[in-house]
């Protein structure tokens, strides 16, 4: 009995080791394709800057900031009375209107603005992967019922029912995260997902699994979702930006109430209506601006890197 | 193909309806009515309020409110708006109908035809700087965020050239920032802005179908002649139309009016789509350009401009159109977010002016309408799709 458990133990150690292996070779050669690619690493460097500002900041306001003058939401320097002020040695990228340094907020919406996208994208491919494998595999009535609903959802503007959403409830980060999650698992994403798990659900192991005696729930999760995994990254990516623009637009229209982000920092600026002061109020302007473009433009870019590994048709053109 | 328009359409009522049930299920689940208004005020006691509530119906089951709610609004009554007291949402929703319906069929006509003359030149000459510059072109437009643009293009045009202009050949221009008309102009016109600019998008639509007439009837004219017919119903048209509208229509100014307003917000949102538009020829020309019947064409020596607009852009083409069925929804989004910086009064802004304002018959009236429009442009977009694909157009 006890030989038994330690040889069966040994044999998933042994399995989990070739699986570690099989998984660091096929990293390895997706990385050199991505590698290949300037688009994707683009991408990834701004995506990495970025997230270095995210660890940058509780060390700076610990270290070199004195909290009280660099607090992101409610900082004030009464050595610069007068706000707006433009960039100067103290304050990198000068002071909003409010007083709070303009580096300081940039920095600390960055890590809002990942915890929105990271939980957004794991909400989205949760859903999508999970439907798509689900309508694939059942067929028939299940397949119907999801795609309905999923045809619902896309025929609407996501944007104007976050608007509408936003402005019955006032959502935290993780509520909108999780809210555009849903919306955008409900679109593209289920239905490329379902047309990959079709053409999965058709391969010989599928059916070597159903004649083991493997059951519905088993063939799901342990031999469709993960051999969806690839194509379900791909649309995160695309889930993020998304998620990105659209949070920062509904702060910019004024209809949410999160302590701080790109989008309310440019709220304040237009409503005090220094949107259109390029030449002397750039600073309350182009950081903010500039910082949702170029990251969520991050993840799109590395979203096209991914796709082409993913789809290997359109390598090499 | 009209069994197949009538199906659509059915369906598309379903989807309305169910869209128009979950968005007032969503619309219940904020708590309190409106008859908590009066919870602060002594003169008006629970029981009063109770009595409120029966007389607006607000006292029974959802579903019956809710049927209360369809039965009314496929009977043409839409409520009243709170913020706007007396008015009917259904008058406010449709004087802004057509200017938001305009700016979103310029938008598209216009990036989608821009998207793809671009994408077809840039797939053709591929390689070097051009397609790195183009590239980033592309994917700025694509991501960049909307109101930056907007704000972007307001301060280049509306401020930076508007100066230039006035600077160098004295001609005030005066491009506005703001608004659907310039209220201190038309307080003197003899029609209202609605009336002017249903006018003008009238003109716009029988030019475009004088365009399309004169391209189909081409092919029936000697070759020699077919570019001069072309060329013809693409400009004198529009010089007559022009010289109607600034000489004999008597409201030459007051359209001209309505352009300079329409101006920006119709270039933010062709832009934005433009991008897209761009890259998506340019993949999808590329890939076409591989096919086998491109290098028969080659081989038989047809001239490259024939290859390039006839054998390559027309394959190329089908994929693009497809994807418009998806950027439809996200054209849609930009025009809300366009209105809303240009304050260009249209569905988009009452839909972010309503929800910031609690004003809720509104907001529901302007996200059914907007539901609306992305169903009836899916709708077009599909049946444009079998004139585009003759393979579908059989079955």
């Amino acid at each position: 009995m006890t030989s038994n458990t330690s040889n069966s133990g040994a044999q998933t150690s042994s399995v989990w080791k070739a699986r570690w292996a099989l998984f660091r070779k096929s990293a390895a050669a997706n990385w050199a394709l991505f590698a290949e690619n300037p688009v994707g690493l683009i991408g990834l460097g701004i995506i990495m800057f970025f997230f270095l500002l995210v660890i940058m900041h509780p060390i700076l306001l610990n270290t070199v900031w004195d909290p009280n003058i660099y607090n992101p939401i409610n900082g004030f320097d009464p050595q610069s009375p007068v706000n707006p002020s433009p960039p100067s040695l103290r304050h990198l990228l000068g002071t909003a209107p409010q007083g709070q340094d303009i580096l300081s907020q940039l920095m600390f919406s960055a890590r809002n603005e990942f915890i929105l996208a990271v939980l957004a994208a794991v909400v989205t491919v949760t859903i999508a992967t999970t439907l798509g494998a689900v309508a694939a595999y059942y067929g028939g009535i299940v397949d119907n019922i999801i795609m309905r609903v999923v045809d619902l959802v896309i025929m609407v503007p996501a944007l104007s029912i976050l608007i509408v959403i936003s402005g019955l409830f006032e959502l935290s980060i993780v509520q909108l995260a999780i809210v555009i999650g849903i919306i955008s698992a409900f679109s593209a994403s289920t239905v490329v997902i379902k047309s990959q798990a079709l053409s999965i659900k058709v391969k010989p192991y599928i059916e070597a699994a159903r004649v083991a005696g493997g059951g519905d729930f088993h063939i799901i999760f342990r031999h469709l979702l993960p051999n969806l995994m690839p194509i379900a990254l791909l649309y995160m990516m695309f889930a993020v930006t998304g998620a990105i623009f659209s949070e920062a637009v509904l702060a910019f229209l004024g209809l949410l109430e999160v302590d701080m982000s790109w989008g309310i920092m440019l709220n304040t600026t237009r409503t005090l209506g220094y949107m259109l002061d390029f030449n002397t109020k750039w600073y309350l302007i182009f950081p903010a601006g500039l910082s949702i473009t170029l990251l969520s433009s991050a993840f799109y870019l590395v979203g096209r890197a991914l796709d082409e590994i993913v789809n290997p048709r359109l390598r090499q053109r | 193909m009209w069994s197949y328009i009538g199906k659509r359409v059915f369906q598309m009522l379903i989807t309305l309806v169910l869209f128009q049930i979950a968005t007032y299920i969503l619309i219940d689940l904020q708590p309190g009515d409106v008859t908590d208004l009066f919870v602060g005020n002594p003169n008006i006691t629970a029981a009063e309020r109770q009595r409120i509530a029966a007389d607006l119906g607000l006292d029974g089951p959802l579903y019956e409110r809710m049927w209360n709610y369809l039965t009314n609004f496929y009977t043409g009554n839409l409520g009243v708006s709170m913020v706007q007291y007396p008015r009917p949402v259904g008058e406010i929703l449709a004087q802004r109908l057509p200017r938001t319906l305009a700016l979103f069929v310029y938008a598209t006509v216009f990036s989608f035809w821009f998207g793809y003359v671009a994408g077809k030149f840039l797939a053709w000459k591929r390689g070097g700087r051009w397609e790195y510059a183009t590239t980033i072109v592309g994917v700025t437009l694509y991501t960049i965020f909307t109101p930056l643009l907007g704000y972007i293009l307001l301060w280049g045009f509306a401020t930076k050239l508007d100066k230039w202009v006035r600077n160098t050949f004295g001609i005030d221009f005066d491009l506005p920032v703001s608004k659907f008309s310039s209220t201190s102009l038309w307080r003197k016109a003899p029609y209202d802005t609605n009336t002017v600019f249903n006018w003008m998008n009238l003109n716009f639509i029988i030019l475009v179908v004088i365009v399309l007439l004169a391209f189909f009837l081409s092919r029936y004219v000697p070759r020699n002649r077919r570019e001069f017919l072309r060329v013809a119903s693409m400009t004198v048209p529009f010089a007559l139309s022009l010289v109607w509208w600034i000489f004999f229509s008597g409201v030459g100014i007051y359209a001209w009016d309505l352009v300079i307003h329409l101006f920006l917000p119709i270039l933010t949102l062709t832009l934005i789509s433009f991008g897209g538009n761009m890259l998506l020829t340019r993949t999808s020309m590329l890939e076409t350009l591989r096919e086998d019947y491109i290098e028969t064409a080659r081989a038989k020596g047809l001239p490259e401009k024939i290859i390039r607009n006839r054998h390559a852009a027309r394959n190329a083409i089908l994929p693009v159109w497809t994807a418009l069925v998806f950027s439809l929804s996200s054209t849609i989004s930009g025009g809300i977010i366009t209105e809303t910086v240009f304050s260009w009064p249209g569905i988009g802004e009452i839909l972010v002016d309503s929800v910031s304002n609690s004003d809720f018959p509104v907001a529901m009236g302007a996200l059914t309408v907007i539901g609306v429009m992305t169903l009836v442009a899916h709708l077009i977009v599909d049946i444009g799709y079998a004139f585009l694909d003759p393979r579908i157009r059989v079955h």
